[in-house]
């Protein structure tokens, strides 16, 4: 797995002293409030509704057990014994106090992780494909090309006042996990017609106020090159991004404003003059990063593990449990399981130290400690064994993390709107909360089948509501929480943005109004459909009919 | 007009805290001075923004609140009503003194 290289530590070591600095300065007064916060901000720290909040960097997903350990004993030491992993695969601390905050940033700097680059007008940590190193279908592991991408893009001098914080996504794969084409830039690993190798380049995609799904500048870029085509991007961007409106700073209202076409001129002209300059990897550098990213040591085993089979026909829960929250491993006889971070009524993204303990615990013993966050909040042990899949289910039973829901009706994505962030309009997680409750049978919700419901607390869009099967956004209206209701959303490679349904519902009509739209697609679907198929087939109209039939 | 109390996070740790009559902050709303027109309400800002400068709270402001006979005050927005008592996601983290918990004034929807 990836360790920070020297160049990393240091770094790191002295922004958290630098910090250190500032914060005694800020609590005796010499610094405002109006000279710190720009300084907090670029060290991850949010004042929020309650208290401080903290935003810790996980590159890509990819934590240790070691890290997760760490994390567990921050949200011991310094928080109230809990954390939340967000829907950019980082996690927040909700309770820091700020006295503290230098101590905390310390204590993660000992496994290498820290809060750099979560915030602010620069490019923000690099997401990829959770399954990555381990799905079935994936073409090369998408975190090589995400860490030479997150190495060149730390403190960039040129690209760390943007005009906009700017978010990338890697996926190594054909099916989308990573939401690529809601990013600023969103890379796809594809082969060409020769067998090579390269990525499929798209830019300007992006949620909140105006949400757009990402454009291919470049259907195919030979991977060596990858470096010096973002950097090409990024000047164009750099040169032409709307700096005087906040609104329509980011790079998705430039490609919106010239086009595609004019948008995709401008950059392969730039790269014409940076390409040949030495902004790409050397291939010894591409190879050393490689080293990070080797597959760990698996064993040879067979397809398909009897005993597992067994258990399945032995235990329907767990057969259940398989179903859902289990994906094809690339090496045979394992498989990449879920932890589901959605139990019935629960805090989607929730984890309390106990859990994060017990999980690197289940990750030493069953996954060569390595475990991934996903940006549907939920967390991964990427390679067990088939063999020793049924003592894991039951170790994470008893935890509460074997909720059989992966991808389902109550596997929410929830912001934490109102409840904690200070730039909410109405709260997100009640509402989750309450759908899961209703949804709370595994018979129902398996029959249901895939269904994504996105929860936004404001149309910042940090629940991705916009592509959501079913999106919620929650508006204020004259001091009453409502929520606005999108069908048709998607976030795979099949990428859409929902569209609205009509007049938004009050706070005790929505979870009725989610159950009508889910009868009224069971009531419509043929042939096994998913709820995606049904809608685009049939469209919003009968969703609308019954929907506002009582109004 | 409304009744209004000013409060503001504290700066050391960032906890909500609401600006009572001895001048000092509290955690408990209750304990807020209550400005009862539009000059009393600006008055108390000012007073309550020399804090500001003495590394006590950062960015005091006026909030609406419905002051009861018994002395009760709770806010009129659910902002900041869950500022007050803390997330209605978590009863069990009260940051009210008071013990009262967020999910008394949404019941229990
Ligand atoms: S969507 Fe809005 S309410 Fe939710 S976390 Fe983002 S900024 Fe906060």
């Amino acid at each position: 797995m990836y360790r920070y290289d020297e160049f990393d530590r240091t770094l790191v070591e002295e922004r958290v002293a630098q910090f250190r600095d500032q914060v005694s300065r800020r609590l005796s007064g010499e610094l405002s409030e109006d000279e710190f916060k720009p300084l907090r901000l670029m060290n991850g720290v949010y004042l929020q509704l309650h208290a401080y909040m903290l935003r810790v960097a996980i590159p890509y997903g990819t934590l240790s057990s070691r890290q997760m350990r760490r994390l567990a004993h921050v949200a011991r030491r310094y928080d109230r014994g809990y954390g939340h992993f967000t829907t950019r695969q980082n996690i927040q601390y909700n309770w820091p106090s700020l006295a503290e905050l230098p101590d905390l940033l310390m204590d993660l700097a000992d496994v290498e992780m820290h809060a750099i680059q979560t915030s602010g007008n620069c490019i923000r940590n690099v997401t990829a494909d959770h399954f990555a190193g381990a799905a079935a279908d994936e073409i090369e592991d998408p975190r090589i090309y995400a860490e030479i991408v997150r190495q060149w893009s730390s403190l960039h001098p040129e690209f760390s006042f943007l005009p906009r914080k700017f978010k990338i996504a890697v996926t190594g794969a054909p099916s989308d996990r990573a939401a690529i084409a809601v990013h600023d830039i969103g890379l796809r690993m594809v082969r060409n017609d020769a067998g090579e190798i390269g990525f499929e380049v798209m830019v300007g995609g992006g949620q909140g106020r105006t949400p757009m799904i990402a454009k291919t500048v470049r259907a195919f870029l030979p991977k060596q090159y990858l470096l010096s085509y973002l950097e090409a991007i990024l000047r164009v961007y750099n040169q032409f991004g709307r700096r005087d409106n906040m609104f329509k700073a980011r790079i998705k209202i430039l490609v919106h404003e010239i086009g595609i076409e004019k948008f995709s001129g401008l950059v392969e002209e730039e790269w014409e003059q940076v390409r040949d300059e030495l902004v790409d990897l050397p291939p010894g550098e591409l190879e050393r990063i490689r080293a990070y990213f080797r597959p760990p040591p698996f064993d040879p085993l067979p397809d398909v593990d009897q005993g597992f089979e067994a258990a399945k026909t032995a235990t329907p829960a767990f057969a259940a449990w398989a179903r859902s929250n289990l994906f094809p491993h690339r090496q045979p006889g394992y498989a990449i399981v879920n932890l589901s971070l959605k139990p019935v009524g629960g805090v989607p993204g929730d984890v309390s130290a106990e859990q994060m303990d017990a999980i690197a615990d289940l990750a030493d013993q069953y996954s060569f400690g390595e475990i991934r966050v996903t940006h549907e909040q939920n967390l991964i042990l990427p390679h067990v064994r088939q063999e020793d899949l049924f003592a894991l289910w039951q170790a994470l039973e008893a935890q509460g993390l074997a909720t059989a829901n992966i991808g389902l009706v109550s596997d929410i994505i929830a912001c934490p709107g109102m409840d904690y962030c200070a730039l909410a309009t109405a709260r997100s997680i009640p509402v989750a909360q309450r759908i899961s409750t209703r949804f709370a049978e595994t018979e129902r919700a398996h029959d249901i089948g895939d269904l994504k419901i996105k929860i936004s607390g404001c149309i910042n869009s940090c629940g991705h509501h916009h592509v959501g099967h079913i999106g919620i956004l929650g508006v204020d209206k004259k001091g009453e929480e409502f929520y606005q209701i999108t069908l048709g959303g998607d976030a795979s490679e099949h990428a859409a943005i929902g569209g609205l349904i009509g007049p938004a519902f009050a706070s005790d009509e929505v979870v009725d109004a989610v159950e009508t739209i889910v009868e009224t697609y069971l009531a419509n679907r043929i042939n096994g459909e998913h709820f995606l198929d049904t809608y685009r087939r049939v469209g919003p109209s009968p969703f609308k009919e019954k929907l506002y039939a009582a109004h | 007009m409304n009744a209004q109390v000013v409060t503001a996070n504290r700066l050391a740790d960032g906890q909500v805290v609401y600006f009572t009559s001895q001048g000092g902050w509290s955690e408990t709303i209750a304990d807020g001075a209550v400005a009862h027109d539009k000059d009393s309400a600006t008055a108390l800002l000012l007073r309550a923004e020399r804090a500001v400068a003495e590394q006590v709270v950062v960015e005091p402001y006026l909030i609406q609140v419905t002051h009861k006979d018994d002395g009760d005050i709770l806010p009129v927005r659910y902002r900041e009503a869950i500022r007050a008592l803390g997330p209605s996601v978590r009863p069990d983290i009260v940051t009210d003194r008071s013990g009262r918990s967020i999910t008394t004034h949404f019941g229990n929807s």
